[in-house]
């Protein structure tokens, strides 16, 4: 019991079929997947391979075909939308590759919208803790700024604060430095990475080998299934690499 | 979420589209508006006619020849179907519930005098008239007692027979011919104006009767018996003596019908409301039209929002937000840029209504009632025509709505 309750999520036998007329398309084939708290894991693999299907299905945005899904003890597979939402609201932060943002809403307001969904029925001082999220992020200072008065890596640290401010079990996060450029990439994986020593567990999609080369440990999905599952033998720190950026940068200046 | 918050939320996403939420509104704004300006119009017209009836005099009661229920009922031969004098004189001295009584005995003249020549209604009454009619002179007097026992040839002129036989206003003192007969003026009737009908009540000449009868029409019979008494309340027992009397005047058996009515003003008056009643709701149903086509914009325009925001709403469901809180969300948008648009619309439409009845010199009343019916069916048009977006919006699919361009 107690490796049970170290668990944050544990998935077995994972399959989802999605039925186009006659066709059938089986995205997941049996996944069995076990994320120990204060993981950072990294998931790989081609488009078509799988892992977005298995990356809805772990952030309860979507239910397999079979198997079963417990996230931190909870059987999440069965249950129904509204119970869906109230566990995204609780247990999950999500961070996407395009931000998504509310546009023409402060920073403020977009952290604090999660806890503007809860229905625990707690009293919280909503704008304080979301202030607090933006601090961790380090962004306190603009918390009155609009997404469009943002840089791309300061809209993510926006999204991460929105997805930390709730204190979830997990965040999910999906291609996170897709639209960013090389250093702020690292910036972001700095601060994941930071997170996570923290003690909060991270599964983050990537398709760029430098970046997985951040998490502790690397999925490879293929075909809907996964085909590796492997620690990272030498982890490398982004903030060390963004030090090292930043020299050749000023270097290159120089020179 | 909180009432607070969602109406914030709203509020936002409404001024985020300031010409869209405006023209949007434009169409709750004009229903609403027409709506209260309709309301109005019947309503002052309502007002208008029940101030005319109060004007034909205070608590009258008229009594007219003929039975009122005839449908199929025969008379009987040589049944005494007409007013006299004399039923006029018995109604004075025994009616113990009536103020006043006034024979009214009718005639068409050709009058000549003054500038020129007048064709118009010659009416014999009793000095009692005045008073039941509450018709007070503007100049001169109107004829004494005397003058009704001693059978003067005296005339009181209404306001616009004055004007058009002597547009120099000296009418009082002059002398007029009614059928040759010179009679002398010795008053003019302060301005009545016209009837629910139409019919200008100034334009009249009152006489004694007893001239009338004498010199002019010579006959006994009489067109109506005018009666009033001291209170309101006294109508309805009134109406009962009056009918008593008549009977024992007109010697009726207990088996004969009356043949004659008695009318109060209230049943002139309620017939009149009636009719107006029905055009105000026919009004206002036609003005409820634009209300409805308002609406349908609403549902337009929160259609074409729940496509555009698709994202958005992905975005919400992503970070806990159930089916039910979009729902809301959109309901509360929509109810509140039909509310905004009813508030507006009541001001548009109460200033129009103080501009109409200024411009076109009609009447019309401010319907405290049809205020807050708009208010309330505006927000009611919200909800309505705000669900069904609102509605698809709760049930998108969070997968789908966050990956829409």
């Amino acid at each position: 019991m107690t490796t049970n309750e170290q668990d944050v999520i544990r998935v077995e036998g994972l399959t989802k079929v999605y039925s186009s007329g006659r066709n059938e398309v089986r995205a997941l084939r049996g996944v069995d997947l076990r994320v120990k708290r204060g993981e950072m894991i990294a998931v790989m693999g081609t488009s078509g391979s799988g892992k977005s299907t298995l990356m809805n299905i772990l952030g309860c945005l979507d239910s397999p075909t079979s198997g079963s899904y417990e996230l931190e003890g909870v059987r999440v597979d069965g249950l129904s939308r509204n119970e869906l939402a109230d566990l995204r609201n609780r247990k999950l932060g999500f961070v996407f590759q395009g931000f998504n943002l509310l546009a023409r809403t402060s920073a403020l307001d977009n952290v604090e919208l999660p806890l503007l969904y809860d229905r625990s029925g707690k009293k919280r001082d909503t704008r304080a803790m979301a202030r607090e999220a933006l601090r961790r992020v380090g962004l306190a200072e603009r918390e009155d700024h609009h997404p469009s008065e943002l840089s791309g890596g300061q809209q993510q640290r926006v999204a991460i604060a929105r997805a930390l401010v709730t204190e979830p079990a997990l965040i999910l996060a999906d291609e996170p430095t897709g639209n960013l450029d090389t250093r702020t990439s690292l910036e972001i994986m700095a601060l994941f990475q930071e997170l996570n020593d923290a003690g909060i567990t991270i599964l983050l999609v990537t398709h760029e080998p430098d970046i997985a080369q951040y998490a502790k440990r690397i999925i490879v999905v293929r075909d809907g299934r996964i085909i590796r599952d492997e620690p990272v033998a030498n982890r490398r720190r982004a903030a060390d690499d963004l030090r090292d950026f930043r020299e050749d940068a000023e270097t290159e200046v120089a020179a | 979420m909180r009432a607070s918050v969602l109406v914030k939320v709203a509020a936002q996403s409404i001024l985020k589209n300031k010409m869209r939420t405006l023209l949007t509104m434009l169409g709750i704004v004009i229903g609403v508006g027409a709506v209260i300006i309709m309301v109005a119009i019947g309503q002052g017209a309502q007002l208008q006619i029940e101030r005319q009836i109060a004007n034909l005099g205070t608590n009258m009661l008229v009594v007219t020849p003929g039975a009122a229920r005839q449908g199929g009922v025969s008379q009987g031969a040589g049944s005494f179907n007409r007013l006299t004098i004399a039923d006029a004189e018995k109604l004075q001295r025994e009616g113990t519930l009536l103020s006043a009584v006034s024979p009214v005995v009718f005639t068409r003249v050709q009058v000549i005098g003054g500038a020129g020549n007048w064709r118009t209604e010659v009416q014999g009454v009793s000095t009692s008239y005045q008073l039941i009619r509450d018709w007070n002179p503007s100049e001169g007097s109107f004829f004494a007692e005397s003058d009704l026992q001693g059978r003067r040839k005296v005339a009181v002129l209404g306001a616009t027979v004055a004007e058009n036989l002597f547009p120099d206003g000296d009418a009082v003192g002059q002398s007029v011919q009614l059928r040759n007969v010179p009679f002398t003026v010795v008053g003019v009737l302060e301005r009545k104006g016209q009837t629910a009908t139409g019919t200008d009540q100034d334009d009249v000449i009152l006489i004694p009767y007893t001239t009338m009868q004498t010199r002019l029409a010579g006959r006994s019979f009489i067109g109506q018996i005018l009666a009033s008494t001291s209170s309101p309340g006294d109508i309805p027992a009134a109406q009962e003596e009056i009918r008593a009397i008549m009977r024992e005047s007109h010697r009726l058996g207990p088996a004969d019908l009356d043949d004659f009515t008695v009318r109060n003003q209230n049943e002139i008056a309620e017939a009149a409301k009636g009719a107006t009643e029905v055009m105000t709701a026919l009004l206002a149903a036609i003005a409820s039209v634009s209300l409805v086509v308002g609406g349908i914009g609403i549902m337009n325009i929160m259609l074409v929002s729940v496509t555009e925001r698709t994202r958005e709403i992905g975005i919400r469901m992503a970070i806990g937000a159930r089916g039910s809180d979009v729902l809301t969300q959109f309901l509360v948008e929509s109810v509140v840029m039909s509310l905004a648009g009813g508030i507006i619309g009541i001001g548009v439409g109460l200033g129009g209504a103080t501009l109409i009845g200024k411009i076109a010199g009609w009447s019309t009343a401010l319907p405290i009632g049809a205020v807050f019916l708009a208010v309330g069916f505006s927000a009611a048009v919200g909800i309505f025509f705000g669900f069904y977006p609102a509605r698809k919006a709760a049930r998108l699919d969070p997968i789908q709505a966050l990956r829409y361009e």
